[in-house]
Order: structure tokens, then C-alpha cells, then sequence
């Protein structure tokens, strides 16, 4: 099984398939992404390969951003190599923009190595880990698809709102988790199943059937689904 | 940059050659259609009346009367399944959209034709 990808998200339009239909689809840029560690179980107690993508300007990056990319010299790469403990593989590339981890073993995948869109041309299905668009403060029917109130029949300044949040003097609180408005997006979502409808290496871009999580230029992580 | 990647996208979709017509010509919409196995060509004959969107989105629409009553029909200008369009006449009209023809019945339907245009027969 493929390891995964990070991208960004390009846009949407549509194509017409083989029997002439239109099929709505998600442009993803993915990859190429650089390896950037490799997490063990004796090291780190869990196995994942850390990926990162999107290059960063050296200028914009903190020392210890530069320094996880790329060999830096640093008090603490002298202890250790003063101790006899091994230096550190890097992956020795620019300072990467998004950086995450996929979990599972590494299936030789090697700090340093460079992933691409390649890994999904086989791939019928993914899962697609976005942050949804951010809506700020967003009333109950945006956030929850209340149905609100009528517009008549004498109610009065409260179309919008959600009615009744409970009982009287018994309970006598708000039961927890009772759906109100507040901060309504900008939260991590996962699309899962999604068809994958194209590969194109030369451009490094994945299409994907239907929508995907986030606004465009949103940074995405993109893995086979385990869901059938 | 994005927008230019997309375009690339839709290249593929897109067809090579698209059928020159105007709004408010009269045109043959040739569709195939699948019947089982058999591949059947219909066609719808109308007035366009209105042409929108862009790229593999781009759309026309065509209004005839059918029986007294009007009968619009959309059609993606990229689909495979358009198999061609004929322009039978050329009418004389000053807008993009003609939605005001919706309006109108009988014979104020009718626009006035454009004559001596060399009619691309496609």
C-alpha cells in the first residue's frame, strides 16, 4: 500500500467520462513530497513516515525548521556526535511549507526520498484529510441546519434562531452538547471514498471525483482508503 | 496560476472544434443517444437562445414550440454526445439572451432572418 501524499488544492470544474457524462472534479496538486523521517517503534514507539510539502524560503524558516530539512550545525548535533551516537539522516531539501505524518510501517521508504502522484495511478479509491473553510461565529441554521422559525404568525425578531434548549425547573440546566450557533469550520474533515478520476505525473495533479475539504490553495493529505 | 492549471485540465474535455453559431439561429442539435446497444442519433431543432459559461462548462440553450407549448433544452457545448449542430437560418437579434421569446406566442416568435450570410454548414 501506498504510503500517502500531501498537496494543495487547486480548484474544481468538470470533465466529460468515456460514455459522456459529466463528472464534477477536485484538482489536487500532489507532491512530489519529500521525506522528511521516518518514526520506529524503538525510537518513537509508533511507526509513520513524516512527509513534508511545498517549498519554504530558507529566510522565512526558523533554525530549527532548516535544521530538521537539512544538516545544520548545532550544539546539540556536537553532543551527540561527541557521545558516539550516530548523526541524524535529513532529507537534505528546501524547508518545507505542510508537514505531516502518515501512520504505518515505512515499506522501505527512506529519509530523503521524494514521493509522487505516480503512487495513485493504480489507485481506484482515497481518502482526503482537509481544514474546512472557516465561517467565524455562524448562527444555528448555518451551523446545524435548523429549520429556524416562521416568518409570521406572531413571531417576533426570532426567525432565525433555534427555539426551546431544554425543560424547566427540572433538570433545570442546559443538557451538554445541546447544538447552539458558534465558531462553525476551519476544522480538520475527512472525505473518505473518493474516486480517483485521473493522474497526471508530468504536473504533478491528482483529480478526483466531487469535492474535497477546504478552500482552494488548502493543504491536503491524500491516502488509499482502507474502506471498501 | 491555479486557473491556469484548470484550463490545462480541461483541455481534454474540451473539443477541438467547436461548431461556429450564433444566438438566435435556427439550429439541428444531433444527440446520441444509447438505446441498449444501439447508438441512435436524435435531433432537437430550435432557436438558441442563450449561450453561458465557459470552458467545459459552456452551455447553450435551445427553446422550439412542441404542440403550443414551448420546450427548452440545455446542452453542455463539450459533450461526446453532441454529435453535431447544424445551423439551418440566421435570425437578426441585438442581445446575448433572448428570454424575452418566452413571452411571446404564435407568430411573434418569428425573427427577422439575416439574408446573404454565408451559412457554415457544418
Amino acid at each position: 500500500m501506498a504510503i500517502g501524499l500531501l498537496g494543495r488544492k487547486v480548484g474544481m470544474t468538470q470533465l466529460f467520462d468515456d460514455s459522456g457524462n459529466v463528472v464534477p472534479v477536485t484538482v489536487i496538486e500532489a507532491g512530489p513530497c519529500h521525506v522528511l523521517q521516518v518514526r520506529t517503534k524503538d525510537r518513537d514507539g509508533y511507526e509513520a513516515v513524516q512527509v513534508g510539502f511545498g517549498d519554504m524560503p530558507r529566510r522565512l524558516a526558523a533554525r530549527s525548521v532548516r535544521g530538521h530539512v537539512a544538516k545544520l550545525d548545532s550544539k546539540r548535533s556536537k553532543a551527540r556526535a561527541k557521545s558516539g551516537g550516530e548523526p541524524l539522516s535529513k532529507a537534505g531539501c528546501e524547508p518545507q511549507r505542510f508537514i505531516r505524518e502518515f501512520r504505518g510501517a515505512a515499506d522501505g521508504v527512506e529519509v530523503g526520498q521524494t514521493l509522487d502522484v505516480t503512487q495513485f495511478a493504480e489507485v481506484k479509491r482515497v481518502d482526503i484529510v482537509g481544514t474546512t473553510k472557516g465561517r467565524g461565529t455562524a448562527g444555528v441554521m448555518v451551523r446545524h441546519n435548523f429549520h429556524g422559525q416562521r416568518a409570521t404568525h406572531g413571531v417576533k425578531k426570532v426567525h432565525r434562531h433555534a427555539g426551546s434548549i431544554g425543560q424547566s425547573q427540572f433538570p433545570g440546566h442546559v443538557p451538554k452538547g445541546r447544538r447552539m450557533a458558534g465558531r462553525y469550520g476551519n476544522e480538520r474533515s475527512t472525505m473518505r471514498n473518493i474516486m480517483v478520476v485521473g493522474v497526471d505525473a508530468e504536473k504533478n495533479l491528482l483529480l478526483v471525483r466531487g469535492a474535497v475539504p477546504g478552500p482552494r490553495g488548502g493543504y491536503v493529505m491524500i491516502k488509499e482508503t482502507n474502506k471498501l | 496560476m491555479s486557473q491556469q492549471i484548470l484550463n490545462l485540465v480541461e483541455q481534454k474535455s474540451l473539443k477541438g472544434e467547436v461548431p461556429t453559431f450564433n444566438i438566435g439561429d435556427t439550429v439541428d442539435v444531433h444527440t446520441r443517444i444509447l438505446e441498449g446497444e444501439k447508438e441512435r442519433i436524435q435531433i432537437f431543432n430550435g432557436v438558441v437562445i442563450a449561450r453561458a459559461g465557459s470552458g467545459t462548462r459552456e452551455t447553450f440553450t435551445v427553446r422550439r414550440i412542441v404542440a403550443g407549448e414551448g420546450v427548452e433544452r440545455k446542452f453542455p457545448l463539450h459533450s461526446p454526445k453532441i454529435a453535431k449542430i447544424e445551423v439551418k437560418r440566421s435570425g437578426i437579434v441585438r442581445r446575448a439572451k433572448l428570454y424575452f421569446l418566452r413571452d411571446r406566442v404564435g407568430k411573434a416568435v418569428r425573427l427577422r432572418e439575416r439574408r446573404g450570410d454565408v451559412v457554415e454548414k457544418s
